[in-house]
């Protein structure tokens, strides 16, 4: 089933309907799917099939893709088939319904009859080969069909199209973004420059984009973090780019950072302690993702966090937050930590969550 | 309803009411509660509770602390109980159970020491005598639900010390 492409049905010019028949539907080897009751009709080319109900489900076959076809007899509550047998699909075949089919051949079932028919002016096309005689245009390989719905950008005019729609979503302006990276990256000066100059080429349709500048401009807006849309690549020099900011990060950390993807800041972070900086990712077991000092002793601020609610008697998060002076995300995980080394233990109620000493362990 | 019954400290301690994650702590937290359950129980001597009542009882709402343990955790408390051998569900919904405070076999046990000390192997007893005739009056069994009493007897008989009868006004007990 993978050999159909969708078309609109049409025939080209050259091209010439034969026969065709209602009530077919399509097995793909010995399975039934989707494409129960369509016309199947047969021109000089092709074997097309449409479907009944919805005239927009449309796919063909060149009858160039044909090995061979086989009859099969009517029986008791089937009804008679051509078995179809087909050479592989072409690797840049246009989309049709299939990606991929284990099967080589697919079968036609002609529930409301017509088979003997068209089986014989099949045949007769097969060996006539009218097609090899008769050019038609290329594009009845190559129109689409109504699914999936996703449009397949391929080359240079669908990274045009994706950069224009970033370009009308976002507020700023592209070279004013990228200057703003620069600070963080070599070569930004040559970046900046490079994307203006493409956002101006789109802007005023000033000739072609070259195939060099889309290159340069993908692998920079890789070497940023930004995932590529059209072909999902991993991260080339993103890697590298990442360990760089990582020793960054561990020099300026109390510089207010202007612009970075919060990706690729979690993604330097977990490098900290591999490359023996002062600082680590601490990951708690809710999730939330911490930086520490390497000398910092999450354990030992625990065993101070039973004082502190011990001596008040009971705490929530943001009372202790308020004690200790820290943020509530910070003291709810220093909270929850104790509780999981068995400090303290929670009373939960419509007042709120609140910790408490765990005395069911120091007492009897 | 207070009676004289002394609450412990973990009624006043409102974690008590809040399942606690802490797997130890926990361990801790229910096995504090199923002592609770038994004492409250024997105390004002309830056999037998639906899991509706429980909810609304003192024994799992504490109105001065205003805390109560919610359905899913009494229904921990009480399946962890009814692992003891303490309880055991009346129905197949789980709505109703009966509670024992010592669990049949220490009963059977008890009933049979007395037995064989007052010399009455080979007796037979009605269920009322075992435990309101007169000669019981000093035992711990004596006033016993009959619900318990007959799988305290059918203790015994799994261990073939005693056999489950049917006498003239109901049931009895013949003992070996």
């Amino acid at each position: 089933m993978d050999r159909f492409v969708w078309t609109s049905g049409l025939l080209e010019i050259n091209e010439t309907l034969v026969i065709q028949q209602r009530g077919v539907r399509i097995y793909d080897g010995e399975e039934k799917i989707k494409f129960d009751a369509g016309t199947l009709l047969l021109s000089t080319h092709r074997l097309i099939w449409r479907d009944q109900k919805n005239h927009e489900c449309c796919m063909a076959i060149p009858l160039s893709h044909i090995v061979f076809i086989e009859e099969q007899a009517a029986g008791i509550g089937k009804s008679a088939k051509i078995v179809v047998h087909l050479h592989p699909a072409h690797p840049t075949k246009e989309p049709g319904p299939f990606q991929s089919s284990k099967n080589s051949y697919i079968k036609l079932s002609f529930k409301e009859h017509g088979q003997i028919e068209f089986y014989r002016r099949l045949s007769e096309e097969m060996t006539q080969r009218r097609w090899e005689n008769i050019p038609v245009s290329q594009s009845i390989q190559t129109n689409r069909g109504p699914q999936p719905g996703r449009v397949r950008a391929v080359g240079i005019v669908g990274i045009e199209r994706k950069l224009e729609e970033k370009r009308k979503e976002t507020d700023k302006n592209i070279s004013e973004a990228f200057e703003d990276l620069s600070k963080l990256m070599i070569k930004a000066k040559e970046m900046v420059e490079l994307s203006k100059s493409i956002a101006n080429k789109i802007k005023e349709k000033q000739g072609d984009i070259t195939e060099d500048e889309t290159i340069r401009f993908k692998s920079y807006l890789l070497s940023m973090g930004i995932a590529n849309p059209v072909t999902r690549e991993t991260y080339g020099s993103g890697t590298q780019y990442h360990m760089q900011l990582a020793k960054q990060l561990a020099g300026i950390l109390q510089v207010p950072l202007e612009l970075l993807s919060p990706e690729d800041l979690v993604n330097a972070c977990k490098m900290l302690e591999a490359l023996k900086l002062p600082l680590r990712l601490r990951v708690f077991d809710s999730g939330v993702m911490v930086i520490e000092l390497q000398s910092h002793k999450e354990e030992e601020m625990v065993a101070s966090a039973l004082e502190t609610v011990s001596e008040k008697g009971s705490l929530t998060s943001e009372e202790f937050a308020k004690l200790v002076g820290m943020s509530v995300l910070l003291a709810k995980e220093r909270l929850l930590l104790a509780e999981k080394m068995g400090h303290l233990c929670r009373d939960d109620s419509v007042e709120g969550l609140r910790f408490y000493p765990n005395l069911f362990m120091t007492q009897s | 309803m207070a009676m004289s019954f002394e609450w412990p400290w973990q009624y006043r301690f409102p974690p008590f009411f809040t399942l606690q994650p802490n797997v130890d702590t926990r361990q801790k937290q229910l096995a504090a509660w199923c002592s609770l359950v038994l004492s409250f129980c024997r105390l004002h001597k309830q056999s037998s509770m639906t899991v509706m009542e429980a909810q609304e009882s003192p024994l799992f709402n504490n109105v001065k602390l205003q805390r109560k343990l919610p359905v899913e955790s009494i229904q921990i408390v009480l399946e962890e109980l009814r692992k003891k051998g303490n309880l055991e569900w009346l129905d197949k919904n789980k709505s109703s159970f009966l509670i024992m405070w010592r669990r049949p076999e220490e009963w059977g046990k008890l009933i049979y020491q007395w037995v064989s000390r007052s010399g009455q192997n080979n007796s037979v007893f009605t269920l009322y005598e075992l435990t309101n005739g007169e000669d019981t009056e000093d035992e711990e069994f004596h006033g016993l639900d009959e619900a318990t009493l007959l799988r305290a007897l059918q203790a015994l008989q799994q261990e073939h010390k005693a056999e489950i009868i049917t006498v003239s006004d109901g049931r009895g007990v013949k003992f070996f």
